[in-house]
């Protein structure tokens, strides 16, 4: 077991090395100059522009470029943003717990539904109700994310005035963040309705993150319960005279969410790539809105960072995920 | 999936046929997507008008049904006045067309990749698996948007940047059938009666490997035109005046209180070609993959 | 589940309650559409950055709110020697900096000294700020300041002797630009002291009516009323920035209350806003224009019948009423209606398709002729949206036998392409400094045709640029308004660029707001509003 982890620990290092090296050859790939950013509108002086040159390394190698940043990068340096001369990390680090307190609830939310849900449908298999929740799945799975945002702001926001618009919380409330989490800070607060405020800010761009999650979450639990309804255990549970609830909450339930897990674990990925969508439609300031401004900012040491930091953190989950799938089925660690 | 032991050989179209068409919502699925194929390859004899065409007294009508729509828009006109039912069934070509060319394409790489992956083994193994891994680690979006941002947006530009990013699953799935495969009895034969590698890969093996593929192909339709939808939204995508789903909708963002349908219909077009190619994967699935059949 | 259920409505209604009671505290939240790059005027050339830190500073003389006035600030008044190279200033006494801004406590009023510490920053390659945070002074070197600045001198604390290399008669409005703001040299000092001088810039310390209290990048900027301000304390307590990019958003805000101003709104809620009766709708000529370039060394555009048959080909009425939904004024000159030396006698093209094609068939041009068209990849004040204005010349092009393409690139790269020339036609604007003609006319200047040069038309008539050098070296009026009037209808006739519109600009605000006043350099300044 502890060789199976140390070797998928190993296996990741390459793959991050490699990784650095990519976002590196693809960011400078990226025609026109990265210097031009800081021209303004109204021009630069030639020295100037070599001076900035200088100062970001442009006139060396590029070979000395790609060592002085993977020696940057060894020592927690990931480069400086042109536009706000703050460290890409210290970006990143103010930004992240924005995404992932959004990725979190969108998660929730989509487990707290999609599982209920799958399990009714498979117990309740072939019934209308069956075909009516699958077929909202299938929907929601097909749903193109940023129109889906757009509706239900229209709707819920605009039309009926029940959420707000976009941001993590009414201005009014002011506090330092301490935990980044919009709701854990507005609870230390102690201020009177912040929590609420902040609840209220993330339901829609929760929602809206959490719906393909949701939708391929039902899928997968429908499924897998239908096939542990069909094993041999169950049936005898069944025979024995135990409560219908018993035997799926119990017995049924327990075996069918090993591949839910895992699907829980993929769509944290999808889920990255979704936030980017979602946070530029409800302005939420987190790393996903922060990497398409800095494409359209142009501020290349923060795309490259920034790419970097969040591949990085997806490798690490879907080794984790892994790791916890070896540990809950074997066959998996000897297979490979 | 890697489950192969009950995989049949290739049955013919008729067997295929009777198991898909058992699945209604599947079958609905296909009539749906092939009535969009027929919108698409008939979109000038279907649409009233040019697409292109500015009819600047009518900007931002509403469609025929809401008060102030008229039959001569009957999906309403857009933001300066062209016709949005000659842009959505326009669209519809652009759409389905970026979805194939992607599929196209990630096939021929990823069968290609896949195959040399798993016959040659090794370093030329290691060396693709690790690329592939490499590019699966990047968050779809941030990796075709880094794309875009080196190679410039366009239509043509978007279909390259949606197969970078959905190449690898099928080299990964090419690789795990044929590794399967390789290890069976009629391999071996093959290769004690003295077939060529070139052959036996392309010839004996990769027919066997077509299930989950043809599979993964259907879904990836779905997959491509969203995300290529998803790029058009960001502006990266295909540039105006192209009547690209995703494009509409985005530059049209700003009348969603005052004239909805210019926000509404193209998104409701999406997503109605999304489901109707993933009701028929799912039944294409179920048909070709024995052990989810009727489940 | 169900317990779930009731708190989540509980909470609902909480949240309904509060929403109610949102804005009883005496808090001004302005919904602005980006982040700025930093607090110091100085570095920037972004409206954005120059509105985040205005209500932190104060400059030597100022622009009136809401017009081009020029009034005294921290330098009470001065005077002028009678050849116009000397200026004196006399410095306002007793005037505080934040005190508590990242522990710092001035212990010194405003002085002699944060005016050379201002000036020096950008002028003196010694000064130890100089090359902090990037160290561009764009607008510095482009007003030509270091050319124009012979010395700064510190005649007592309250005494500023400022001698210039020629006269010049923009030098005090130049002033009362942004980059020439004031900052506390007593600060630098300090920061330098503890080591973190780039904080100097992050964290802005001025003699403002408000003091700078937290930077939240892509989401808000807070400041707080500063009770000893000179000019005496504002009549609200807490300035709040609600970084908010979407248009559509920002009103979907300012229409919940969430926000009392708000920047640019979209010109497709116009109508809506002007109908709500919660909001205020206010709207002022831009001091701006939004043009179309015809690059003169790609032919066909260096046949004058050429630039003057697509000048009739495009239909401005219709982008008018369409693009910028009314709030537009058609242009016919470089320079718009408000600012002097305007030449009114001057008649626009006609809209006349048939006749287009006829003269562009006479000027020997093969039709179909395919050109590419370049298309603003953003919203700018004075053109609210260049994809939508190409795909319309694109369609009145296509009548007249043009195939345009529409071509753009991200915004630096597409400004720095169109300098060089790479462009056969492509759009652009500028929005004015400081009101003055020269500030406008120099963009068809020789000097800017130059390879990488703001003359995007790579036009260079020697009547035109004569005048406009003229121009630049007289001081009185009425001489430069004949030059100016003559230099307009040169540039009608030639139609090296097409003038497509002076944007009227539109601000919003709640009912409650109260004084608030649109600047015509696209400003936003709240000190002097009043909420009711």
């Amino acid at each position: 077991m502890l060789a199976f982890v140390l070797r998928r620990i190993a296996l990741t290092v390459p793959t991050l090395f490699a990784l650095s090296f990519l976002t590196f050859v693809a960011i400078r790939l990226v025609p026109g100059d990265p210097i031009e950013v800081r021209r303004g509108e109204r021009g630069i002086s030639p020295e100037r522009l070599e001076f900035f040159r200088h100062e970001l390394g442009l006139d060396q190698p590029v070979w000395k470029q790609f060592l002085d940043y993977i020696w940057g990068l060894m020592h927690g340096d990931f480069g400086v943003s042109i536009i706000s001369q703050d460290s890409v990390l210290r970006e990143f680090l103010t930004l992240f717990p924005a995404t992932l307190e959004l990725s979190l609830f969108a998660m929730l939310f989509a487990v707290v539904f999609g599982v209920p849900f799958g399990v009714l449908a498979a117990v309740k298999r072939g019934s209308v109700f069956d075909h009516g929740l699958m077929g909202v799945a299938l929907f929601g799975y097909s749903m193109p994310v940023f129109w889906w945002g757009l509706l239900l702001v229209l709707f819920f926001s605009v039309t009926l005035d029940l959420t707000p618009v976009s941001g993590r919380i009414d201005l009014l409330y002011y506090f330092e963040p301490v935990t980044g989490f919009m709701t854990v800070d507005s609870l230390l607060s102690g201020q009177e309705g912040a929590f609420s405020s902040a609840l209220s800010h993330l339901v829609l761009p929760a929602i809206v993150l959490g719906t393909i999650p949701l939708a391929a979450i039902a899928r997968m639990t429908r499924s897998s319960m239908l096939e542990v309804l069909e094993e041999d255990y169950v049936r005898t549970a069944r025979a024995k005279g135990l409560s219908p609830f018993r035997v799926i909450g119990l017995h049924a339930l327990r075996n069918a969410l090993i591949p839910v897990v895992t699907t829980i674990g993929l769509q944290g990925g999808t889920m990255l790539a979704g936030a980017v969508l979602t946070e530029t439609i409800f302005a939420w300031p987190g790393v996903g809105k922060w990497l398409i401004e800095s494409i359209f900012r142009r501020d290349y040491p923060a795309l490259q960072g920034g790419v970097l930091l969040i591949s990085t953190l997806l490798v690490l989950v879907n080794m984790t995920v892994d790791i916890l799938n070896a540990v809950i089925n074997p066959r998996i660690r000897h297979g490979r | 999936m890697a489950d192969d032991v009950a995989l049949a050989p290739p049955s013919p179209a008729r067997a295929l046929w009777a198991d898909f068409a058992v699945n209604r919502g599947a079958v609905l699925g296909l009539a749906v997507l092939c009535t969009i194929l027929i919108i698409a390859a008939f979109a000038d004899v279907i649409a009233l008008h040019d697409p292109m065409i500015q009819f600047r007294e009518h900007v931002l009508q509403p469609p025929v049904w809401a008060a102030g729509g008229s039959w001569e828009f009957p999906l309403g006109t857009d933001d300066v006045g062209r016709d949005l039912m000659a842009r959505i069934v326009h669209g519809a070509r652009f759409s389905l067309f970026i979805g194939f060319s992607v599929v196209v394409v990630s096939l021929a790489v990823g069968v290609c990749l896949g195959l040399a992956s798993a016959f040659m083994g090794g370093l030329v193994d290691t060396l693709i698996s690790r690329v592939m891994d490499l590019i699966m680690s990047v968050p779809s979006l941030v990796l075709a948007i880094v794309v875009i941002a080196i190679i410039g947006p366009s239509l043509a530009n978007t279909i390259v940047a949606v197969t970078v990013v959905y190449m690898p699953r099928y080299v990964r799935i090419v690789r795990a059938t044929a590794q399967a495969e390789l290890a069976k009895d009629y391999v071996t034969a093959s290769r004690a009666c003295g077939v060529g590698p070139f052959r036996l890969a392309f010839v004996t093996v990769l027919p066997n490997c077509l299930a989950p593929l043809i599979v993964q192909a259907a879904l990836g339709i779905s997959d491509a035109i969203l995300e290529a939808a998803a790029l058009g939204f960001l502006g990266l995508g295909a540039q105006p005046p192209t009547p690209e789903w995703g494009a509409m909708l985005s530059s049209a963002r700003e009348f969603i209180q005052r004239a909805p349908h210019v926000v509404t219909l193209p998104g409701l077009a999406i997503l109605i070609t999304v489901v109707s190619i993933n009701l028929m994967g799912d039944g294409l699935r179920d048909a070709l993959d024995p052990k989810l059949k009727r489940s | 589940m169900k317990r779930t259920l009731t708190t989540g409505a509980a909470t609902l209604l909480a949240m309904l309650a509060l929403g109610a009671t949102a804005l009883q505290a005496k808090t001004l939240v302005y919904c602005s559409e980006g982040s700025p790059e930093n607090f110091t005027p100085a570095l920037n050339t972004t409206g954005t950055s120059f509105d985040a830190a205005r209500p932190v500073f104060n400059q030597l003389v100022e622009f009136e709110r809401g017009s081009t006035n020029v009034v005294p600030g921290l330098a009470e008044k001065w005077d002028i020697s009678a050849d116009g190279l000397t200026v004196t200033f006399h410095l306002r006494k007793g005037v505080k900096f934040h005190t508590g801004v990242n522990g710092f406590k001035p212990t010194r009023d405003f002085n002699a000294d944060d005016v050379l510490f201002s000036f020096n920053r950008q002028w003196k390659d010694d000064n130890p700020y100089h090359k902090i945070s990037g160290g561009a002074y764009d607008y510095f070197s482009d007003m030509d300041m270091p050319k124009l600045l012979k010395s700064v001198e510190k005649v007592d604390d309250y005494t500023v002797k400022m001698v210039l290399t020629e006269p010049n008669v923009t030098i005090m409005a130049n002033l009362a630009m942004d980059f020439m703001t004031i900052q506390s040299a007593e600060y630098a000092d300090y920061l330098l002291k503890k080591g973190t001088p780039e904080q100097f810039d992050q964290i802005p310390v001025g003699t403002g009516p408000f003091s700078f209290v937290a930077y939240q990048k892509d989401a808000v900027i807070r400041y707080k009323a500063f009770a000893p301000y000179w000019g005496g304390k504002s009549k609200f307590d807490d300035l709040v920035y609600a970084i908010t990019g979407d248009a559509t958003s920002r009103y979907a805000k300012l229409k919940k209350g969430e926000c009392n101003v708000m920047f640019g709104p979209n010109p497709a809620d116009l109508e809506a806003i002007g109908k709500d009766t919660s909001l205020k709708l206010m709207s002022q000529p831009g001091l701006n224009i939004a043009y179309w370039a015809f690059n003169l060394e790609k032919p066909p555009f260096d046949k004058k019948e050429v630039r003057q048959a697509f000048a009739m080909a495009i239909d401005k009425a219709a982008i008018i009423k369409d693009v910028f939904q009314g709030a537009g004024q058609a242009a016919k000159n470089l320079i718009p209606p408000t600012i002097w030396s305007y030449n009114d006698k001057i008649v626009d093209y006609p809209y006349d398709p048939a006749k287009a094609k006829k003269m562009l068939e006479d000027a020997g041009v093969k039709l179909p002729l395919d050109v590419d068209l370049w298309y603003m990849p953003k919203q700018r004040p004075y053109n609210p949206n260049g994809k939508r204005i190409g795909e319309m010349m694109q369609a009145d092009l296509a009548k007249v036998g043009v195939n345009a393409k529409l071509v753009t690139y991200e915004w630096g790269e597409y400004r720095k392409r169109m300098q060089q020339g790479e462009h056969m036609t492509g759009q652009l604007g500028w929005t004015g400094d400081n009101g003055d003609p020269d500030n406008f006319f120099f963009l068809l200047g020789c000097s800017a045709a130059r390879p990488g040069g703001q003359n995007l038309s790579k036009w260079c008539d020697k009547g035109f640029d004569d005048r406009l050098n003229e121009a630049k070296k007289l001081t009185d009026k009425a001489a430069r308004t004949k030059l100016y009037e003559e230099m307009q209808q040169i540039a009608h006739d030639e139609m090296p660029t097409y003038y497509i519109a002076h944007s009227v600009v539109f601000e919003a605000t709640t009912k409650n707001v109260v004084g608030y006043k649109i600047s015509p350099f696209g400003r936003h300044e709240f000190y002097g509003v009043e909420i009711q």
